[in-house]
Protein backbone atom coordinates (compact mmCIF):
# COMPACT_ATOMS: atom_id res chain seq x y z
CA UNK A 1 0.00 0.00 0.00
CA UNK A 2 1.26 3.44 -0.89
CA UNK A 3 0.22 5.93 1.73
CA UNK A 4 -0.36 9.47 0.63
CA UNK A 5 2.36 11.81 1.78
CA UNK A 6 1.34 14.43 4.24
CA UNK A 7 3.33 17.47 5.19
CA UNK A 8 6.85 18.22 4.04
CA UNK A 9 8.96 15.51 2.56
CA UNK A 10 12.14 15.13 0.58
CA UNK A 11 12.00 16.01 -3.11
CA UNK A 12 13.76 13.79 -5.62
CA UNK A 13 14.42 13.80 -9.35
CA UNK A 14 13.65 11.04 -11.83
CA UNK A 15 13.00 10.55 -15.53
CA UNK A 16 9.68 9.41 -16.99
CA UNK A 17 9.77 8.81 -20.75
CA UNK A 18 12.94 10.92 -21.11
CA UNK A 19 11.26 13.79 -19.27
CA UNK A 20 12.94 15.00 -16.10
CA UNK A 21 10.46 15.39 -13.27
CA UNK A 22 10.61 16.36 -9.62
CA UNK A 23 8.59 14.33 -7.16
CA UNK A 24 7.95 13.82 -3.50
CA UNK A 25 9.79 10.84 -2.12
CA UNK A 26 7.40 7.98 -1.41
CA UNK A 27 4.82 8.92 -4.05
CA UNK A 28 3.92 6.27 -6.58
CA UNK A 29 5.17 6.39 -10.17
CA UNK A 30 1.59 6.61 -11.41
CA UNK A 31 0.76 9.59 -9.21
CA UNK A 32 3.91 11.45 -10.27
CA UNK A 33 3.28 10.66 -13.93
CA UNK A 34 -0.27 11.98 -13.74
CA UNK A 35 0.88 15.14 -11.96
CA UNK A 36 3.21 15.71 -14.90
CA UNK A 37 0.52 14.94 -17.46
CA UNK A 38 2.12 11.71 -18.59
CA UNK A 39 -0.58 9.16 -19.32
CA UNK A 40 -0.38 5.63 -17.93
CA UNK A 41 -3.57 3.56 -18.34
CA UNK A 42 -4.90 2.20 -15.05
CA UNK A 43 -8.03 0.45 -13.88
CA UNK A 44 -8.12 -0.52 -10.22
CA UNK A 45 -6.24 2.65 -9.22
CA UNK A 46 -8.42 5.32 -7.63
CA UNK A 47 -7.17 8.72 -6.65
CA UNK A 48 -7.77 9.40 -2.96
CA UNK A 49 -7.63 5.86 -1.61
CA UNK A 50 -4.84 3.32 -1.15
CA UNK A 51 -3.57 1.36 -4.15
CA UNK A 52 -3.21 -2.41 -4.30
CA UNK A 53 -1.84 -3.14 -7.79
CA UNK A 54 -4.42 -5.73 -8.73
CA UNK A 55 -5.30 -5.09 -12.35
CA UNK A 56 -1.74 -4.89 -13.76
CA UNK A 57 -2.87 -2.42 -16.43
CA UNK A 58 -0.60 0.35 -15.14
CA UNK A 59 2.61 -1.66 -15.59
CA UNK A 60 5.76 0.26 -16.54
CA UNK A 61 9.37 -0.63 -17.25
CA UNK A 62 12.24 0.67 -15.16
CA UNK A 63 15.67 0.86 -16.76
CA UNK A 64 18.08 -1.61 -15.21
CA UNK A 65 15.39 -4.21 -14.47
CA UNK A 66 14.00 -6.88 -16.75
CA UNK A 67 10.66 -7.16 -14.99
CA UNK A 68 7.74 -4.78 -15.15
CA UNK A 69 6.29 -2.89 -12.20
CA UNK A 70 2.74 -1.87 -11.32
CA UNK A 71 3.23 1.89 -11.28
CA UNK A 72 0.45 2.53 -8.75
CA UNK A 73 2.29 0.64 -5.99
CA UNK A 74 5.91 1.32 -6.94
CA UNK A 75 7.37 4.34 -5.17
CA UNK A 76 9.63 6.72 -7.09
CA UNK A 77 13.32 6.87 -6.25
CA UNK A 78 16.22 9.18 -7.03
CA UNK A 79 17.53 8.83 -10.59
CA UNK A 80 14.94 6.25 -11.60
CA UNK A 81 14.30 6.00 -15.36
CA UNK A 82 10.73 4.96 -16.11
CA UNK A 83 9.34 3.87 -19.49
CA UNK A 84 5.55 4.08 -19.70
CA UNK A 85 4.99 2.89 -23.25
CA UNK A 86 6.59 0.07 -25.23
CA UNK A 87 5.53 -2.83 -27.41
CA UNK A 88 5.93 -5.20 -24.47
CA UNK A 89 3.91 -3.02 -22.09
CA UNK A 90 1.10 -2.67 -24.63
CA UNK A 91 1.07 -6.45 -25.05
CA UNK A 92 0.89 -7.05 -21.28
CA UNK A 93 -1.84 -4.44 -20.78
CA UNK A 94 -3.89 -5.91 -23.59
CA UNK A 95 -3.64 -9.35 -22.03
CA UNK A 96 -4.66 -7.97 -18.63
CA UNK A 97 -7.83 -6.50 -20.11
CA UNK A 98 -8.59 -9.59 -22.18
CA UNK A 99 -8.30 -11.84 -19.14
CA UNK A 100 -10.61 -9.57 -17.16
CA UNK A 101 -13.15 -9.65 -19.98
CA UNK A 102 -12.94 -13.44 -20.19
CA UNK A 103 -13.22 -14.01 -16.44
CA UNK A 104 -16.94 -13.22 -16.27
CA UNK A 105 -19.63 -12.74 -18.91
CA UNK A 106 -19.10 -9.08 -19.76
CA UNK A 107 -21.73 -8.35 -22.38
CA UNK A 108 -21.65 -4.61 -23.01
CA UNK A 109 -24.89 -4.39 -24.96
CA UNK A 110 -26.98 -5.45 -21.95
CA UNK A 111 -24.96 -3.59 -19.31
CA UNK A 112 -25.96 -0.45 -17.44
CA UNK A 113 -22.43 0.92 -17.83
CA UNK A 114 -22.23 0.55 -21.61
CA UNK A 115 -20.58 3.72 -22.91
CA UNK A 116 -19.31 4.86 -19.51
CA UNK A 117 -17.39 1.72 -18.55
CA UNK A 118 -13.68 1.98 -17.84
CA UNK A 119 -13.06 -1.65 -18.80
CA UNK A 120 -14.77 -1.12 -22.14
CA UNK A 121 -12.91 2.13 -22.66
CA UNK A 122 -9.55 0.47 -21.98
CA UNK A 123 -10.42 -2.47 -24.25
CA UNK A 124 -11.08 0.02 -27.03
CA UNK A 125 -7.96 2.01 -26.26
CA UNK A 126 -5.68 -1.02 -26.13
CA UNK A 127 -7.12 -2.52 -29.30
CA UNK A 128 -8.91 -5.54 -27.80
CA UNK A 129 -11.07 -6.48 -30.80
CA UNK A 130 -11.62 -10.08 -29.70
CA UNK A 131 -10.72 -12.50 -26.90
CA UNK A 132 -7.98 -15.07 -27.38
CA UNK A 133 -9.10 -17.17 -24.42
CA UNK A 134 -12.35 -18.94 -23.74
CA UNK A 135 -14.84 -17.07 -21.60
CA UNK A 136 -16.23 -18.10 -18.29
CA UNK A 137 -20.02 -17.93 -18.26
CA UNK A 138 -20.46 -17.45 -14.53
CA UNK A 139 -23.94 -17.32 -13.10
CA UNK A 140 -23.81 -15.50 -9.77
CA UNK A 141 -27.06 -14.45 -8.22
CA UNK A 142 -27.85 -10.74 -8.43
CA UNK A 143 -28.43 -8.81 -5.22
CA UNK A 144 -31.33 -6.41 -5.79
CA UNK A 145 -32.44 -6.31 -2.17
CA UNK A 146 -31.17 -2.80 -1.43
CA UNK A 147 -33.70 -0.07 -1.93
CA UNK A 148 -31.47 2.16 -4.05
CA UNK A 149 -28.55 0.07 -5.24
CA UNK A 150 -28.01 -3.11 -7.18
CA UNK A 151 -25.10 -5.54 -7.32
CA UNK A 152 -24.32 -7.89 -10.21
CA UNK A 153 -21.26 -10.06 -9.40
CA UNK A 154 -21.21 -11.27 -13.01
CA UNK A 155 -19.91 -7.88 -14.06
CA UNK A 156 -17.43 -7.47 -11.21
CA UNK A 157 -13.73 -7.30 -12.10
CA UNK A 158 -12.58 -7.52 -8.46
CA UNK A 159 -10.77 -4.17 -8.59
CA UNK A 160 -11.73 -3.63 -4.90
CA UNK A 161 -12.37 0.07 -5.39
CA UNK A 162 -15.71 -0.28 -3.58
CA UNK A 163 -14.03 -2.04 -0.67
CA UNK A 164 -11.41 0.69 -0.37
CA UNK A 165 -13.84 3.63 -0.47
CA UNK A 166 -16.19 1.91 1.95
CA UNK A 167 -13.35 1.36 4.39
CA UNK A 168 -11.11 4.39 3.91
CA UNK A 169 -13.54 7.16 2.99
CA UNK A 170 -16.92 6.21 4.42
CA UNK A 171 -15.18 4.38 7.24
CA UNK A 172 -17.68 1.56 7.72
CA UNK A 173 -16.10 -1.39 5.87
CA UNK A 174 -19.39 -2.99 4.92
CA UNK A 175 -17.89 -4.39 1.74
CA UNK A 176 -15.14 -6.99 1.60
CA UNK A 177 -13.88 -9.89 -0.47
CA UNK A 178 -14.69 -13.56 0.00
CA UNK A 179 -12.91 -16.62 -1.46
CA UNK A 180 -9.75 -16.52 -3.59
CA UNK A 181 -8.54 -16.00 -7.14
CA UNK A 182 -11.13 -15.85 -9.88
CA UNK A 183 -13.74 -17.19 -7.47
CA UNK A 184 -13.38 -14.11 -5.28
CA UNK A 185 -16.60 -12.35 -4.58
CA UNK A 186 -17.42 -8.91 -3.25
CA UNK A 187 -19.69 -9.30 -0.22
CA UNK A 188 -21.61 -7.14 2.23
CA UNK A 189 -20.99 -7.68 5.94
CA UNK A 190 -20.78 -11.46 6.48
CA UNK A 191 -22.03 -12.31 2.98
CA UNK A 192 -25.47 -10.98 3.83
CA UNK A 193 -27.98 -9.70 1.36
CA UNK A 194 -27.30 -6.01 0.88
CA UNK A 195 -30.48 -4.83 2.60
CA UNK A 196 -29.58 -6.89 5.67
CA UNK A 197 -26.05 -5.46 5.89
CA UNK A 198 -26.50 -3.37 9.02
CA UNK A 199 -23.22 -1.48 8.77
CA UNK A 200 -24.10 -0.04 5.34
CA UNK A 201 -24.89 3.67 5.47
CA UNK A 202 -26.33 3.69 1.93
CA UNK A 203 -23.88 6.47 1.02
CA UNK A 204 -23.50 5.32 -2.58
CA UNK A 205 -19.75 5.79 -2.84
CA UNK A 206 -19.26 2.19 -3.98
CA UNK A 207 -21.50 2.60 -6.99
CA UNK A 208 -19.91 5.97 -7.76
CA UNK A 209 -16.45 4.44 -8.09
CA UNK A 210 -17.32 1.09 -9.70
CA UNK A 211 -15.44 1.19 -13.02
CA UNK A 212 -17.86 -1.30 -14.58
CA UNK A 213 -21.56 -2.00 -14.10
CA UNK A 214 -21.29 -4.30 -11.09
CA UNK A 215 -22.53 -1.81 -8.48
CA UNK A 216 -25.06 0.68 -9.73
CA UNK A 217 -27.88 2.94 -8.70
CA UNK A 218 -31.26 1.52 -9.65
CA UNK A 219 -33.05 3.33 -12.43
CA UNK A 220 -30.24 5.73 -13.21
CA UNK A 221 -27.76 5.67 -16.09
CA UNK A 222 -24.34 4.71 -14.82
CA UNK A 223 -22.77 7.71 -16.55
CA UNK A 224 -24.61 10.03 -14.15
CA UNK A 225 -23.46 8.18 -11.06
CA UNK A 226 -19.81 7.58 -11.76
CA UNK A 227 -17.01 9.49 -10.07
CA UNK A 228 -13.46 8.67 -10.98
CA UNK A 229 -11.85 10.96 -8.47
CA UNK A 230 -12.51 11.14 -4.80
CA UNK A 231 -10.43 14.20 -4.15
CA UNK A 232 -13.28 16.15 -2.60
CA UNK A 233 -14.05 13.25 -0.24
CA UNK A 234 -10.40 13.05 0.72
CA UNK A 235 -10.06 16.76 1.40
CA UNK A 236 -13.04 16.73 3.73
CA UNK A 237 -11.53 13.74 5.48
CA UNK A 238 -8.23 15.56 5.97
CA UNK A 239 -10.02 18.58 7.39
CA UNK A 240 -11.83 16.32 9.84
CA UNK A 241 -8.50 14.83 10.87
CA UNK A 242 -6.89 18.24 11.41
CA UNK A 243 -9.79 19.51 13.46
CA UNK A 244 -10.40 16.32 15.39
CA UNK B 1 -9.73 -7.42 -63.39
CA UNK B 2 -12.28 -9.87 -62.04
CA UNK B 3 -14.51 -8.53 -59.32
CA UNK B 4 -13.87 -9.58 -55.73
CA UNK B 5 -16.32 -12.27 -54.64
CA UNK B 6 -18.01 -11.06 -51.43
CA UNK B 7 -20.42 -13.04 -49.27
CA UNK B 8 -22.31 -12.08 -46.12
CA UNK B 9 -23.81 -14.65 -43.76
CA UNK B 10 -26.34 -14.38 -40.95
CA UNK B 11 -25.97 -16.93 -38.15
CA UNK B 12 -27.44 -16.49 -34.65
CA UNK B 13 -27.79 -12.74 -34.41
CA UNK B 14 -30.45 -10.08 -34.76
CA UNK B 15 -29.50 -8.98 -38.31
CA UNK B 16 -28.60 -5.56 -36.90
CA UNK B 17 -25.11 -5.87 -38.38
CA UNK B 18 -26.64 -6.42 -41.81
CA UNK B 19 -28.83 -3.38 -41.25
CA UNK B 20 -25.67 -1.44 -40.45
CA UNK B 21 -24.13 -2.86 -43.65
CA UNK B 22 -27.10 -1.46 -45.59
CA UNK B 23 -26.63 1.85 -43.79
CA UNK B 24 -23.59 2.44 -45.96
CA UNK B 25 -26.22 4.01 -48.23
CA UNK B 26 -24.74 5.57 -51.38
CA UNK B 27 -21.38 3.97 -50.65
CA UNK B 28 -23.06 0.63 -51.43
CA UNK B 29 -23.13 1.71 -55.06
CA UNK B 30 -19.37 2.26 -55.05
CA UNK B 31 -18.99 -1.10 -53.35
CA UNK B 32 -21.21 -2.77 -55.93
CA UNK B 33 -18.78 -1.66 -58.67
CA UNK B 34 -15.93 -3.44 -56.95
CA UNK B 35 -17.52 -6.66 -55.68
CA UNK B 36 -19.77 -9.44 -56.80
CA UNK B 37 -22.18 -10.41 -54.03
CA UNK B 38 -22.22 -14.19 -54.29
CA UNK B 39 -24.13 -15.08 -51.14
CA UNK B 40 -26.17 -13.05 -48.67
CA UNK B 41 -29.43 -13.05 -46.70
CA UNK B 42 -30.47 -10.16 -48.96
CA UNK B 43 -29.63 -12.06 -52.16
CA UNK B 44 -31.44 -15.37 -51.61
CA UNK B 45 -28.79 -17.78 -52.87
CA UNK B 46 -29.33 -21.09 -51.17
CA UNK B 47 -25.97 -22.85 -51.04
CA UNK B 48 -22.75 -21.21 -49.93
CA UNK B 49 -20.60 -21.00 -53.10
CA UNK B 50 -17.02 -22.11 -53.69
CA UNK B 51 -14.06 -19.79 -54.03
CA UNK B 52 -15.22 -16.74 -52.09
CA UNK B 53 -12.70 -13.96 -51.44
CA UNK B 54 -14.23 -12.18 -48.45
CA UNK B 55 -17.04 -13.37 -46.16
CA UNK B 56 -18.65 -11.26 -43.45
CA UNK B 57 -20.19 -13.56 -40.85
CA UNK B 58 -22.76 -12.00 -38.53
CA UNK B 59 -23.93 -13.83 -35.42
CA UNK B 60 -22.62 -16.55 -33.16
CA UNK B 61 -22.91 -20.29 -33.65
CA UNK B 62 -26.07 -21.47 -31.91
CA UNK B 63 -27.09 -24.69 -33.66
CA UNK B 64 -25.56 -27.62 -35.48
CA UNK B 65 -26.59 -26.43 -38.91
CA UNK B 66 -24.67 -23.20 -38.33
CA UNK B 67 -21.71 -25.18 -37.05
CA UNK B 68 -21.53 -27.13 -40.32
CA UNK B 69 -22.15 -24.01 -42.39
CA UNK B 70 -19.37 -22.10 -40.67
CA UNK B 71 -16.90 -24.90 -41.33
CA UNK B 72 -17.98 -24.94 -44.96
CA UNK B 73 -17.58 -21.15 -45.16
CA UNK B 74 -14.08 -21.46 -43.75
CA UNK B 75 -13.11 -24.05 -46.38
CA UNK B 76 -14.47 -21.90 -49.19
CA UNK B 77 -13.36 -18.42 -48.08
CA UNK B 78 -10.01 -16.70 -48.26
CA UNK B 79 -10.70 -13.91 -45.75
CA UNK B 80 -13.26 -14.71 -43.04
CA UNK B 81 -14.37 -11.67 -41.06
CA UNK B 82 -16.21 -11.90 -37.73
CA UNK B 83 -18.85 -9.25 -38.28
CA UNK B 84 -20.21 -7.65 -35.11
CA UNK B 85 -20.11 -8.59 -31.44
CA UNK B 86 -22.09 -11.86 -31.60
CA UNK B 87 -19.59 -13.22 -34.10
CA UNK B 88 -16.66 -11.73 -32.21
CA UNK B 89 -17.49 -12.79 -28.66
CA UNK B 90 -20.98 -14.27 -28.47
CA UNK B 91 -22.65 -11.14 -27.10
CA UNK B 92 -26.41 -11.38 -26.42
CA UNK B 93 -26.72 -14.67 -28.31
CA UNK B 94 -24.33 -16.33 -25.90
CA UNK B 95 -26.18 -15.15 -22.80
CA UNK B 96 -27.89 -18.52 -22.76
CA UNK B 97 -24.51 -20.01 -21.82
CA UNK B 98 -25.02 -18.43 -18.41
CA UNK B 99 -28.09 -20.62 -17.84
CA UNK B 100 -25.88 -23.66 -18.40
CA UNK B 101 -29.03 -25.75 -18.63
CA UNK B 102 -28.48 -27.71 -21.80
CA UNK B 103 -30.39 -27.38 -25.05
CA UNK B 104 -33.69 -28.95 -24.00
CA UNK B 105 -34.13 -26.63 -21.06
CA UNK B 106 -33.22 -23.57 -23.12
CA UNK B 107 -35.93 -24.46 -25.63
CA UNK B 108 -38.41 -25.13 -22.84
CA UNK B 109 -37.62 -21.79 -21.28
CA UNK B 110 -38.21 -19.94 -24.54
CA UNK B 111 -41.16 -21.81 -25.98
CA UNK B 112 -43.04 -23.05 -22.91
CA UNK B 113 -42.25 -21.12 -19.73
CA UNK B 114 -42.14 -17.68 -21.30
CA UNK B 115 -45.15 -17.98 -23.57
CA UNK B 116 -48.87 -17.99 -22.89
CA UNK B 117 -50.18 -19.29 -26.20
CA UNK B 118 -49.21 -22.23 -28.42
CA UNK B 119 -46.82 -23.62 -25.86
CA UNK B 120 -44.58 -26.36 -27.21
CA UNK B 121 -41.02 -26.90 -28.34
CA UNK B 122 -40.77 -26.76 -32.15
CA UNK B 123 -39.47 -29.90 -33.78
CA UNK B 124 -38.68 -28.63 -37.29
CA UNK B 125 -35.65 -26.55 -36.27
CA UNK B 126 -31.96 -27.50 -36.32
CA UNK B 127 -30.60 -29.02 -33.10
CA UNK B 128 -29.16 -26.38 -30.76
CA UNK B 129 -25.53 -26.70 -29.79
CA UNK B 130 -24.98 -27.38 -26.09
CA UNK B 131 -23.60 -23.85 -25.75
CA UNK B 132 -23.19 -20.84 -28.03
CA UNK B 133 -19.77 -20.30 -29.62
CA UNK B 134 -18.04 -17.19 -30.90
CA UNK B 135 -16.63 -17.78 -34.37
CA UNK B 136 -13.02 -18.01 -33.22
CA UNK B 137 -13.95 -20.85 -30.88
CA UNK B 138 -14.85 -22.95 -33.94
CA UNK B 139 -12.74 -21.81 -36.90
CA UNK B 140 -9.80 -19.56 -37.66
CA UNK B 141 -10.98 -15.97 -38.04
CA UNK B 142 -8.90 -13.58 -40.15
CA UNK B 143 -10.31 -10.27 -39.02
CA UNK B 144 -12.69 -8.87 -36.41
CA UNK B 145 -15.13 -5.97 -36.73
CA UNK B 146 -16.39 -5.34 -33.18
CA UNK B 147 -19.52 -3.37 -32.36
CA UNK B 148 -23.16 -3.94 -31.58
CA UNK B 149 -23.68 -3.16 -34.37
CA UNK B 150 -20.45 -1.96 -36.00
CA UNK B 151 -21.02 1.51 -37.49
CA UNK B 152 -21.56 1.63 -41.26
CA UNK B 153 -18.46 3.78 -41.69
CA UNK B 154 -16.31 1.12 -40.02
CA UNK B 155 -17.73 -1.64 -42.23
CA UNK B 156 -17.08 0.49 -45.30
CA UNK B 157 -13.54 1.26 -44.18
CA UNK B 158 -12.67 -2.38 -43.52
CA UNK B 159 -14.09 -3.61 -46.82
CA UNK B 160 -12.36 -0.92 -48.85
CA UNK B 161 -9.03 -1.57 -47.18
CA UNK B 162 -9.26 -5.26 -48.06
CA UNK B 163 -10.43 -4.44 -51.59
CA UNK B 164 -7.39 -2.19 -52.04
CA UNK B 165 -5.13 -4.98 -50.85
CA UNK B 166 -4.33 -3.58 -47.41
CA UNK B 167 -4.99 -4.95 -43.94
CA UNK B 168 -7.26 -2.51 -42.06
CA UNK B 169 -5.95 -0.94 -38.86
CA UNK B 170 -8.74 -0.47 -36.33
CA UNK B 171 -6.79 1.56 -33.75
CA UNK B 172 -9.09 4.23 -32.44
CA UNK B 173 -11.78 3.47 -35.03
CA UNK B 174 -13.91 1.04 -33.06
CA UNK B 175 -15.60 0.76 -29.70
CA UNK B 176 -15.38 -2.48 -27.75
CA UNK B 177 -18.77 -4.07 -27.08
Amino acid sequence: MVEENQGLSKMIELTIDDKKVVAKEGDSILKVARENKIYIPALCYLEGVSSFGGCRVCVVEIKGSTRVFASCVTPVSEGMEVITDSERLRRYRKWAIELLLAERPHVCSVCVANGSCELQQLATELGVDHLRVEREWTNYELDLTHERFAYDPNRCILCTRCIRVCDEIEGVHTIDLMFRGKNSKVIFDLDDKWSFAESCTSCGKCSAVCPVGALYVKGKPHSEVKKKELVSFVISRRIEKTIG
Amino acid sequence: MAKVRLATVWLSGCSGCHMSFLDQDEKLLELADKVELVHSPIADIKDFPENVDITLVEGAVGNEEQLELLKKIRRRTRILIAFGDCAVNGNVTALRNILNEGRENVLKRAYVENTMFNQGVPTQIPRLTERVFALNEVVKVDFYIPGCPPPASLINYVLNEFLDGRIPVLDGKFKYG
